[in-house]
């Protein structure tokens, strides 16, 4: 009788995939299931708040700024042609609180910070760091894991809203400068056609971007292996799936926040 | 504490076995039949191994052959596939998570790499464990015993300084006072002195020795140097294809008349 030897149950590719969509999922359970167990590392989290939030600042006032900008001036000659460039603080303010603000902080967050965390933990975890943590007895997934996913799900939709303001701003200079309108009229303007679900909206999306930009960073540099080509890896694996992720979420957000705006 | 050692220091120390009270009567570490393989290549092939307290022993054997594997088993970093693995009374792969944590603070483990936290500071470093594990401790306590620890390594000096600003055999050192921090009743050294110049081991032997004595452990000493197997191990064991082929007091693993044993000694000294 001929005995079946097969390694795998598909193919090697395949049956990796499944694993490695099974390993996150696990992954993502267990942090539900230590995010609520004692010790609280509060510090640890107000830590890698700062390291994210503040260290971010400079980036997402400049971006949120030059998208306020360019965004106004790409939509002027459009309005223009109907007349209707009046529209413009409240086109901009949508524009920028419903999608622009989240995601423009969600990929500057992917980028610098989901990198950051993989390439930190994945450094950690081949140079035994991680495991000196456990032999003492310290559980280092609730002290690197649990604190930075919450501190990426706390900072990114206060950053989120930031870049918000800021890209109004950066709009408001466009329009000041072609119309010389005070900041107080183009900001009512702005926000009268916002409502509190855009703002509602706005949060939950920055939430759950930076939700994943911490557990994805956090996945890939804990699960890291082959040395500092290992690091290297973790950290662009972290970006690119994050970003694909924030792509995803996004447009599943939208489809649920219209669907709640209609009926 | 740690004088920088002469070439008849070393000479000393080698020609000297640690004096030390080992109690044959109780054992600390006690594995049978323990077998491990990792994507179906057998690493450990059925291990029997006993550790009595108050005893250093150093396992000898080429690279790739299971020494590391074997003391991540004993710390419950890995799961052995097979085979009952005994530390201080407890079935280590059966305890739960609370059960192992407080285990693992009565086992001290130091890395081949020295695992030092890169963020931190050596203060810092040897800090974390104590504050992590103690509750309410004040800082002057803290920094007593990080005090104390530093000291017992020969380092006090160095508690500002960053990781990296060490070399090799301070890094060791001061890897082998953080799990000092701690008190504990075993000690697992992970190749303490690949990578050391010869005098730098030395001292590192020494200071396994004064370990052993100034906190009464118990050590499992992972190595392929045979000078440091001789000078730090009240026995030795030598692993070579997943078992123990030979464990007895290092003259008579070394004298032995099995062709293994010997091809590994004549191997070495050719090295």
């Amino acid at each position: 009788m001929a005995i079946d030897t097969r390694k795998y149950i598909f193919s090697e590719g395949i049956d990796r995939y499944f694993t490695g969509v099974h390993s996150a999922w696990k992954f993502t359970a267990r942090f539900f299931k230590e995010v609520f167990r004692r010790p609280f590392h509060l510090r640890e989290v107000i830590n890698q708040s700062f390291e994210v939030g503040l260290k971010s600042l400079p980036l997402i006032t400049l971006t949120g700024f030059i998208v306020g900008v360019v965004f106004t001036k790409q939509s002027r000659p459009s309005l223009e042609d109907f007349g209707a460039t009046s529209w413009l603080p409240s086109l901009i303010g949508i524009a920028i609180v419903r999608a622009l603000g989240p995601l423009v902080t969600a990929l500057i967050c992917a980028g610098k910070v989901g990198s950051s965390i993989g390439a930190e933990l994945g450094s950690m975890k081949v140079t035994e760091q991680i495991d000196a943590m456990e032999v003492s007895a310290i559980n280092p997934f609730k002290y690197l894991v649990v604190s930075r996913v919450l501190a990426t799900t706390i900072t990114i939709p206060i950053l989120s809203l930031y870049c918000s303001f800021v890209g109004l701003y950066g709009s408001y200079v466009n329009v000041h400068t072609e119309e010389s309108s005070s900041i107080i009229s183009f900001y009512q303007s702005a926000f009268s056609t916002i409502s509190f679900l855009d703002i509602f909206t706005s949060v939950t999306k920055a939430l759950v971007y930076g939700f994943t930009i911490g557990m994805v960073g956090a996945y890939k540099g804990f699960h890291a292996t082959q040395g500092t080509r290992g690091v290297g890896k973790a950290a662009n694996q972290a970006v690119v799936l994050a970003m694909f992720l924030i792509f995803i979420e996004e447009l599943v957000i939208v489809q649920l926040s219209n669907w709640i705006r209609y009926f | 504490m740690f004088s920088y050692p002469t070439g008849s220091d070393i000479f000393k120390a080698m020609a000297e076995n640690p004096k030390h009270i080992i109690n044959y009567d109780e054992e600390v570490i006690a594995i049978t039949g323990l077998y491990k393989s990792f994507d179906d290549i057998p690493v450990l092939k059925g291990i029997d191994f006993k550790l009595f307290k108050g005893e250093n022993v150093a396992v000898l054997g080429k690279s790739g052959t299971g020494k590391s594997v074997l003391i991540k088993i004993i710390v419950g970093l890995l799961k052995p596939d097979k085979g009952e693995v005994l530390v201080l009374d407890q079935q280590v792969d059966k305890l739960n998570t609370k059960e192992l944590d407080a285990l693992r603070l009565r086992i001290g483990f130091s890395f081949q790499s020295s695992a030092l936290y890169d963020s931190m500071n050596v203060y810092q470093n040897l800090a974390f464990p104590l504050t992590m594990n103690v509750q309410h401790l004040s800082k002057n306590e803290v920094k007593d015993a990080v005090e104390e620890v530093l000291e017992s390594v020969g380092l006090k000096d160095k508690i500002n300084q960053m990781p990296s600003d060490l070399s090799g055999g301070q890094r060791k050192r001061i890897g082998i006072a953080r799990t000092l921090i701690l008190k504990p009743d075993i000690m697992l050294y992970d190749e303490p002195t690949s990578g050391l110049d010869p005098i730098t081991s030395a001292e590192i032997n020494e200071l396994i020795n004064e370990v052993q004595e100034k906190y009464n452990t118990s050590s499992v000493i992972i190595t392929h140097d045979l000078t440091c197997a001789k000078n730090t191990g009240n026995r030795i064991a030598l692993l070579l294809n997943g078992k123990f082929l030979k464990v007895g007091k290092f003259e008579e693993v070394f004298e032995s008349d099995d062709e293994h044993v010997k091809g590994f000694f004549n191997y070495n000294f050719i090295q």
